[in-house]
């Protein structure tokens, strides 16, 4: 058994663990449509970590090594953007409106659920930046004197509910058009949500690319007046 | 493999700037700014890594897998307000959503532009 344990830190078991799941994940998306390829590849791993009890910090050692291609993939999304930018440049400005509308409805929106709910200062704070790329939201949870672990953790959640929901959501509301599904997705649910995209339409990925990198800088500029009225506001 | 190495040094160069120039934006995200700014100038051409970037971005989501999966640690804590938190990030995922995507609707021209971009 302690060997079975020694096993589980080896690097390789959380890279072949995690790989697995997602070969899975992808079949059944294949045969259920409905069945969001990332949570159930997600889902699987945790109940595994679970029920097998082995500690998130080794699966972790080979989960960093899948997580660093997260890097060279965001850089990717040139590829899509490029595309898009050639058709869609006088359309840039309705973009870049449609980010800072929703990203400000976002945090305006997010506050009264937590003042609703009578939630604490610090909730609050934490919930705030959640809809952007999880590192800028992380670093705004810092500045603001979040939980900034909480709100990475929020973070991540958003972008797969926005994932597994956004698209449906707008076509719900009739919002069908490349531009406003890309807007919306990568505004809403940062890489998590593109990734989706990424798989279904490279004019949307692009676009979506593009919005998660605007919403990103909305959100850092926003960050500086939040935190100055933030500390009066909650006083 | 060149276009592998193509996206690496871009990821690289997008940390160097973020690290020297703190700009607000992380290294991967600038590294794609960089790039696409590249590939406008023609100083990249899009036959060397259109390749390789595809099968990343096929596969985008998996390279998330790991980080949705810490989540495990903060079970007991997101238990606690797990209402409000679920409340929280439904409406506020729905509202940043729909109010971006009427906006951009609005702004290009409604129904005509649906569909193509």
């Amino acid at each position: 058994m302690s060997e079975l344990r020694e096993l589980a830190g080896e690097p390789v078991f959380g890279v072949a663990l995690t790989i697995g799941a997602y070969a899975l994940a992808l079949r059944l998306n294949r045969r259920r449509k409905w069945m969001h390829p990332l949570f159930a590849c997600t889902g699987m791993l945790i109940m595994l970590l679970l029920v097998a009890d082995i500690p998130y910090e080794d699966y972790s050692k080979g989960g960093e090594i899948v997580s660093f291609f997260l890097g060279p993939t965001t850089v990717a999304l040139a590829v899509p953007l490029y595309k898009s930018l050639l058709t869609m440049r006088k359309h840039l400005k309705a973009i870049a409106v449609g980010v800072a509308a929703g990203s400000i409805a976002g945090l305006c929106v997010s506050s009264l659920v937590v003042l609703a709910f009578g939630g604490s200062k610090e909730l609050l704070i934490t919930l705030l930046p959640k809809s952007v790329t999880t590192p800028i939201a992380i670093e705004l949870s810092k500045q603001l004197a979040g939980n900034a672990p909480l709100t990475g953790v929020f973070t991540v959640l958003t972008g797969l509910l926005g994932s597994m929901f956004g698209p449906a959501l707008l076509r719900l509301f009739g919002l069908r058009s490349d531009l406003a599904i890309g807007a919306a997705v990568g505004t809403a649910a940062h890489g998590i949500g593109t990734g989706r995209l990424a798989r279904e339409s490279e004019a949307q990925a692009g676009i979506s690319g593009f919005a998660m990198s605007l919403s990103g800088l909305v959100m850092s500029l926003l960050g500086i007046p939040l935190a100055i009225w933030l500390p009066i506001w909650l006083r | 493999m060149a276009g592998i190495a193509i996206l690496l040094l871009y990821n690289l160069l997008g940390l160097a700037l973020h690290e020297l120039l703190h700009v607000p934006l992380p290294g991967n995200v600038l590294g794609m700014l960089l790039l696409t700014l590249s590939l406008l100038l023609g100083w990249v051409k899009l036959k060397w890594l259109e390749e390789s970037a595809q099968f990343l971005l096929k596969h985008m989501m998996l390279f998330f897998a790991p980080t949705i999966v810490g989540v495990i640690a903060y079970f007991s804590e997101i238990g606690r307000h797990w209402m409000l938190i679920a409340v929280n990030l439904s409406v506020s995922m729905a509202s940043v959503l729909l109010v971006t995507g009427w906006t951009v609707r609005k702004l290009t021209g409604g129904e005509e532009e649906v569909e193509r971009v």
